[in-house]
């Protein structure tokens, strides 16, 4: 057994090298008496974030409680929200959650995958770096700085150039699609909210395709173009299907981020009384920016416990969705903290 | 066309040959329309990054003077003052939040790095990395559910910073952790083999050996940590005069210019461009200074 450990690869020494320090480390041999406690308190500081996770969960949950036990399942269903009446149903701004988050997948997903695209398919090398470092520089801007530009910039150019003149212009004559476009064009609604989400979800989703797609082996795209495919065709045959399921890993990334977005969807979305319609011009509210607006207002236990229910329920849902993300991505070949700055 | 298909590798997608066939002119004109769709993709993330930046420039600029640094803001709707409250305020819980976050950060990253394996580290590593995922807007709810509403009774700073800590952790750890991975075993065993201890040689050989790459971990949370808004909304809420207590509502630069955003003065606006403006080149350089540190070698002996 030790000659064959002798004579193993070079390879094999190195991982018996390792595992032998590995277990020096972990003071299995030769420990001294600082030692079981140095581990100890690394191993406690580890334990802070699982606390940590733990503590959020319980804490919220124990204080959405008094919510719940008034309202029951009607907190979540309820399509109503009048503080003054004591009436609390948080349907209208999950609805804004998932309207405007599912509009900026819809936006940044093509624009993300074919910017990641471009980076490995068509970029020569020297532009690969510069550019991914550009678009993920996106993901370094405050979520405030967003709101900003998105409140005096992007929603009046919106408002004037896209809502007015296209939506409301050409959408309102289209029946079915009208429904899309009722209300008057204000450039503060939905569809602004929906487009900063997009700028913003975009590095994330990009990031972690392009390394998806960069794990797609070389012999796949050789076949592919050996059979006289064209760049776009080798593209669509060889690499898209492989990197499918990480694509959809990476865009539920985004959609994680989406979700608990807070700043930029406040100063863009209106906040005004929140109906549940398809209209992309009604001002709205998401459960971030609810939050946002009315944890200070929050006086009485009833109220501060709703809207402690709403920060549970888009803990619960970002929760689960960031998930399933992981799992996926980390599954096929990315890794979910390329996305940081 | 007689073979349709053929496996391209066992249990992947086929490939299909009808993809490559047809009208060659028809072929190349959608393979160039594709082209130019891709290219301009990545022209648009390329460009939106500039033309925020250049509004934040152009707009931010002209509020930029000796007073912006050193006074208070005006009363509301009144030309003149600063943000000099917000800057300190910010570095101040940024301060706490560091304080707070680089130990347990670092000392979590140390148990992944140097001991973990088994089900408790693996747990611990997939609860940093959700914990990141997480809305900044729900840890700030339980921060203000827990010290402002029950240990403090009222907005203040302390859990301003406690926010921003827990904003802090999981990303100081994960960076950290894949940091002291690169440190070679042979230092290691060096210095195991001498007889050093183990806590010994953690701390006065690993650390030291891979401190460049550590100190980019922390700035970066502290610059990721310096652009949150939403929890230092709920926990510190934002104030208009300067405040050295702890113990009482803080200003700090996001929340100030969500104020200077919400009200309906012009020269608030512009206040508020430059309070991004000066955001931004802080977590700019941060960002910029720690890249051009790892890219000079990390380990450096």
């Amino acid at each position: 057994m030790a000659v064959q450990q002798a004579l193993g690869s070079g390879e094999q020494r190195q991982r018996e090298h390792t595992k032998a320090t590995k277990a020096l480390l972990a003071g299995r041999r030769g420990a001294s008496g600082a030692d079981p406690l140095f581990r100890g308190i690394t191993i406690a500081l580890a334990g802070v974030i699982l606390m940590l996770l733990v503590a959020i969960f319980v804490i919220l949950f124990n204080d959405a409680r008094a919510a719940l036990a008034s309202y029951g399942i009607g907190l979540i269903t309820g399509r109503v929200w009048n503080p003054q009446q004591q009436v609390f149903g948080i349907l209208p701004y999950i609805y804004g959650t998932v309207y405007t988050s599912f509009i900026g997948l819809l936006i940044a997903t093509p624009i993300a995958i074919g910017a990641a695209l471009f980076i490995v398919e068509y970029a020569p090398n020297w532009l690969r770096g510069p550019i991914s470092f550009v678009v993920e520089l996106l993901a370094a801007i405050p979520s405030i700085i967003y709101g900003l530009w998105g409140f005096f910039v992007l929603g009046p150019f919106l408002r004037d150039h896209v809502e007015r003149p296209i939506l409301k212009n050409v959408l309102q004559n289209v029946p079915g699609l009208n429904q899309l476009v009722q209300g008057p064009a204000i450039g503060k609604d939905i569809l602004v909210a929906g487009v900063i989400l997009a700028i913003m979800i975009l590095p994330t989703i990009m990031s972690v395709a392009r390394e998806v797609i960069a794990t797609v082996p070389g012999t796949q795209r050789e076949g592919m173009l050996a059979l006289g495919a064209t760049r776009w065709e080798m593209i669509k045959g060889a690499v898209l299907p492989y990197a499918r399921a990480g694509i959809i890993g990476s865009a539920m990334l985004g959609l994680g981020r989406a979700l608990g977005e807070t700043m930029a969807v406040t100063l863009t979305i209106g906040n005004s009384s929140p109906k549940i319609g398809w209209s992309l011009l009604t001002p709205g509210y998401t459960m971030a920016s609810a939050i946002a607006n009315q944890f200070n207002e929050a006086d009485s236990p009833i109220y501060f416990s709703a809207v402690v229910s709403i920060a549970l329920t888009l803990l619960v849902v970002s929760g689960i969705v960031n998930l399933l993300a992981r799992l996926i991505v980390s599954r096929f070949g990315g890794d979910t903290r390329a996305t940081g700055i | 066309m007689a073979i349709e298909t053929f496996p391209s590798q066992p249990g992947k997608q086929p490939l299909n040959l009808k993809m490559v066939s047809g009208h060659a002119a028809v072929r190349r004109t959608i393979n160039l329309l594709l082209a130019s769709l891709i290219g301009g993709s990545a022209l648009l993330g390329v460009g939106i990054l500039f033309i925020i930046l250049a509004y934040i420039i152009a707009r931010g600029a002209p509020a930029l003077n000796f007073d912006f640094f050193t006074k208070r803001p005006a009363p509301l709707g009144q030309a003149g003052g600063g943000v000099a409250p917000a800057i300190l305020g910010s570095l101040t819980m940024v301060g706490i939040g560091a304080l707070i976050g680089i130990p347990i950060g670092v000392g979590a990253a140390i148990y992944l790095a140097e001991f973990g394996r088994g089900r408790y580290a693996y747990t611990v590593r997939f609860v940093a990395d959700l914990l990141t995922g997480l809305p900044s807007i729900a840890i700030g709810a339980f921060v203000w559910a827990v010290l402002v509403r029950r240990v403090f009774h009222g907005f203040n700073a302390v859990a301003g910073g406690v926010a921003l800590a827990i904003i802090m952790i999981p990303i100081i750890t994960r960076t950290v952790e894949e940091i002291l991975r690169l440190v070679p075993n042979s230092l290691r065993e060096a210095s195991l083999a001498l007889g050093t201890p183990t806590w010994k040689t953690i701390l006065q050989v690993v650390l030291p050996v891979a401190r460049g790459g550590i100190i980019t971990g922390v700035v970066l949370s502290l610059a990721r940590a310096g652009g949150e808004t939403a929890p230092l909304l709920l926990t510190a809420l934002g104030n208009e005069f300067f405040n050295f207590n702890l113990n009482e509502p803080m200003s700090s630069l996001p929340t100030q210019i969500y104020n200077y955003a919400k009200s309906p003065y012009a020269d608030s606006h512009t206040k508020a461009w430059g309070s991004s403006l000066v955001l931004i080149l802080v977590i700019g350089s941060l960002s910029l200074l720690t890249r051009l540190l790892t890219r000079r070698g990390q380990f450096k002996q």
